[in-house]
């Protein structure tokens, strides 16, 4: 198990990291959801020791993340942001090269090779340069490179930045199966949907603190409202008269959109819609949903997560 | 070792991978060192002649000699011009000098010889930018003028020196011990010349009666043995796989920049690796790419242009080394200070073509002033050019070699541990 405890970090005045903590578990995603600059990414390289941490401390399996060559690093495979791949060697070579640092070699490190580029669909492109890959195998053999020494513990650093949603998919489908076979993961993303497609657990950040932790369906209790509305609208729109009309309980203005939470839409989209025409405001699209971290997010911070 | 083995394979993998990077490097400082080997010459081909003008304005019989004899020496190439052609053809550069012989000259040289006062003057108009030429031109003018005139006033007909006999004999200008003194000089070289002109062996004398240069000279090339020539290739070959190697460890210290901009300098650093397997291992990988670069670069200068290593090939090898070993040096400490790979390679570009430069690796630190020869010895790629040329051409023994090894290994020291303190570690 992973247990991250009171993690924090500082760059002269700028706090980055503050007082975060959280748990991983075998076969269990965690999610850590937040905004560009929120924290996540310096979380996790304090987490594989590419960073030293200010405050606390993180185990895993009971052991502690110290020095360089600590042990306990042999158990985590980090999936970088970049596309951290050498794209002149074939993706077999960068498997076994990525695979001998953690002491593999001989027939073991051939045969983990292989079916780590077996479980991200790349078996037959063994022998190819990542430079002649597309953008979605080359994340994928990303993600191999940090499997081939077989971790317990898979850091996923924004996976699918840049990708084709079909690649996405596929992607879901390797950390699904991995999930399985009792990795334990933490996923660090921006994208709501992800976290909400994948993760069992989601660890909300914003400026580096830790401001939600939950299952997924002990967030979702804590949501305000059940569907939201979203309306492309003209004019400055007053916000917080809106949130005080019956059955809305938030309400977000950013860029000519208004997001509207309410407690239920069959109730509150005409009391929205009415009040928006009395106060001389031109509606050019409206649309609706279920209310979800998205939603959880702007009610904990006042702002919408991709707008940072 | 798994770890090391394998960083190192892939460095070596990668290099290696890119084809057309290997064979420029190669193919570079192999062109580049036959050029300027070929320029320097050796020294077993014919020179090539200076072209010069003679302008003669006396058209005397010495004036003649002298033009002749100019003409019959192999290392200039003549041509008789009128004046302003002459400095026309001068200032065009096309010819390096021109002789002016002044009216009168044949007549005026002769008596200078044996009378004081004024002496007539050859005026010779140069190419300011040909500045070696100039004492070359004016030591084979002293030699031919010096000849003909003396043979002039000495030989001959012997008109001319009874002339001048009977102008000193009557002269008030010279005392009058010295008058008598010049006068029995004339009468012995006269006895001398009645003599027949056979020698007893019955060949015919061909000193022609003139003051010639009482000697010859002959260049003797130290080099590594009695019978072996210089090659100028050894000295380019040298220069010109030192610059490239410098370039290749950039190319490296460029390498860690990216591979930092990568992610993949995270995705190394996660593993459970010291920081001084991941360095050293790029030292090591850089350092054998470098010998093996170095040996290939010197088997085509043996192969093609018969550089040979006429001093210790274990000296050789040790300087090899420990070039390779500071290349790599130079390429990890530009990863510790560089902050990005567009900025750092113009910068390192422009400090290694310094240090290659100041090194002599375009040409021979020994032209140097001799201030900057001093300062030169600071930089580390002269002694690689030193020690290159040391166990190459000059033929010198191993320990001739420990000096540069011993110098650039110390350097490698100082730039790692530089390097290891300025690297930046955390993401």
């Amino acid at each position: 198990m992973l247990q991250v405890t009171n993690l924090g970090k500082s760059y002269g005045p700028r706090v980055v990291v503050d007082g975060v903590s959280f748990a991983a578990l075998p076969g269990q995603i965690v999610g850590l959801l937040g905004p560009n600059g929120a924290g996540k990414t310096t979380t996790v390289s304090m987490i594989c020791g590419l960073t030293s941490a200010d405050t606390g401390e993180v185990t895993l399996a009971g052991q502690k993340i110290g020095s360089d060559t600590s042990p306990a690093k042999q158990k985590i495979g980090l999936v970088p942001q970049d596309l951290a791949l050498f794209e002149d060697l074939p993706a077999m070579a960068n498997l076994e090269t990525f695979g001998a640092l953690y002491g593999l070699h001989g027939a073991l490190l051939r045969e983990r090779a292989r079916a780590a580029l077996e479980l991200v669909g790349l078996a037959d492109r063994a022998r190819d340069r990542p430079a002649t890959f597309s953008g979605g195998m080359k994340r994928r053999l990303n993600i191999a490179c940090a499997l081939v020494h077989d971790p317990d513990i898979l850091l996923l650093d924004e996976p699918t930045v840049g990708i084709d949603p079909q690649s996405r998919n596929a992607i879901f489908d390797n950390l699904e199966t991995l999930k399985a076979r009792g990795k334990a993961m933490v996923y660090t993303t921006h994208y709501m949907e992800e976290a909400e497609r994948l993760c069992d657990r989601v660890v909300i950040m914003d400026h580096g603190k830790v401001i939600a932790n939950d299952t997924l369906a002990g967030l979702y209790k804590q949501l305000p409202v059940a569907d939201s509305l979203i309306i492309d609208v003209d004019g400055t729109i007053d916000v917080a008269a809106l949130a005080r009309e019956p059955g809305v309980r938030t309400a977000v203005h950013v860029d000519g959109r208004l997001t509207v939470g309410v407690t239920s839409l069959a109730d509150s989209s005409s009391t929205v819609l009415a009040w928006l025409a009395a106060h001389h405001h031109r509606v050019t699209h409206i649309s609706s949903g279920r209310a979800g971290l998205e939603t959880l997010f702007l009610a904990l911070t006042g702002r919408q997560l991709r707008d940072q | 070792m798994t770890a090391f083995l394998a960083l190192i394979r892939k460095d070596l993998r990668l290099y290696f991978s890119n084809k057309r990077a290997l064979i420029i490097t190669l193919a570079a400082p192999i062109a580049i060192a036959a050029f300027f080997g070929s320029l320097f010459g050796s020294s077993d081909k014919k020179p090539s002649r200076v072209p010069i003008a003679v302008v003669d304005q006396d058209m005397s019989t010495i004036s003649k000699q002298i033009i002749k004899d100019l003409g019959d020496d192999p290392a200039l190439g003549v041509q008789a011009l009128a004046l302003e052609d002459a400095i026309d053809q001068v200032r065009k550069g096309k010819l390096r000098a021109a002789v002016v012989v002044p009216p009168n000259f044949g007549d005026q040289a002769g008596r200078a010889m044996f009378r004081p006062g004024a002496k007539p003057e050859i005026v010779l108009h140069v190419d300011p930018s040909q500045s070696m030429v100039t004492p070359m031109v004016r030591g084979m003018l002293t030699q031919h003028v010096m000849k003909a005139v003396s043979q002039s006033a000495f030989g001959g007909d012997g008109g001319t020196m009874t002339k001048f006999r009977q102008e000193i004999a009557t002269s008030k200008e010279i005392a009058e011990d010295e008058r008598k003194d010049l006068v029995a000089m004339f009468d012995s070289v006269e006895r001398v010349q009645k003599r027949p002109a056979a020698t007893e062996s019955g060949s015919t004398s061909k000193s022609g009666g003139g003051l010639d240069v009482p000697f010859t000279t002959r260049a003797s090339e130290v080099t590594s043995g009695r019978d072996k020539r210089y090659n100028p290739y050894a000295h380019s070959f040298a220069g010109m796989s030192v610059q490239f190697l410098m370039f290749m460890g950039i190319d490296i210290g460029i390498a860690l920049l990216l591979a930092r901009r990568m992610g993949l300098w995270k995705r190394l650093r996660a593993a459970p690796l010291s920081r001084a397997l991941l360095l050293g291992s790029t030292v090591a990988s850089t350092a054998l790419i470098a010998i093996f670069l170095m040996f290939a670069i010197f088997a085509a200068g043996m192969l093609f242009f018969g550089v040979r290593i006429e001093g210790s090939v274990a000296g050789f090898v040790g300087v090899v080394i420990a070039f390779a070993f500071l290349t790599a040096s130079v390429g990890l400490l530009l990863a510790a200070l560089g902050n990005n790979p567009e900025a750092t390679r113009g910068l390192a570009i422009f400090i290694t073509l310094l240090l290659v430069m100041l090194g002599g690796a375009w040409v021979p630190s020994f032209v140097f002033p001799e201030w900057l020869q001093s300062v030169s010895l600071w930089v580390p790629t002269r002694w690689a050019i030193d020690g290159l040329a040391a166990m190459t051409w000059r033929g010198l023994g191993f320990e001739a070699a420990l000096a540069p090894i011993g110098v650039m290994l110390g350097f490698s020291a100082v730039l790692f541990v530089i390097a290891i303190w300025r690297f930046r570690w955390e993401e």
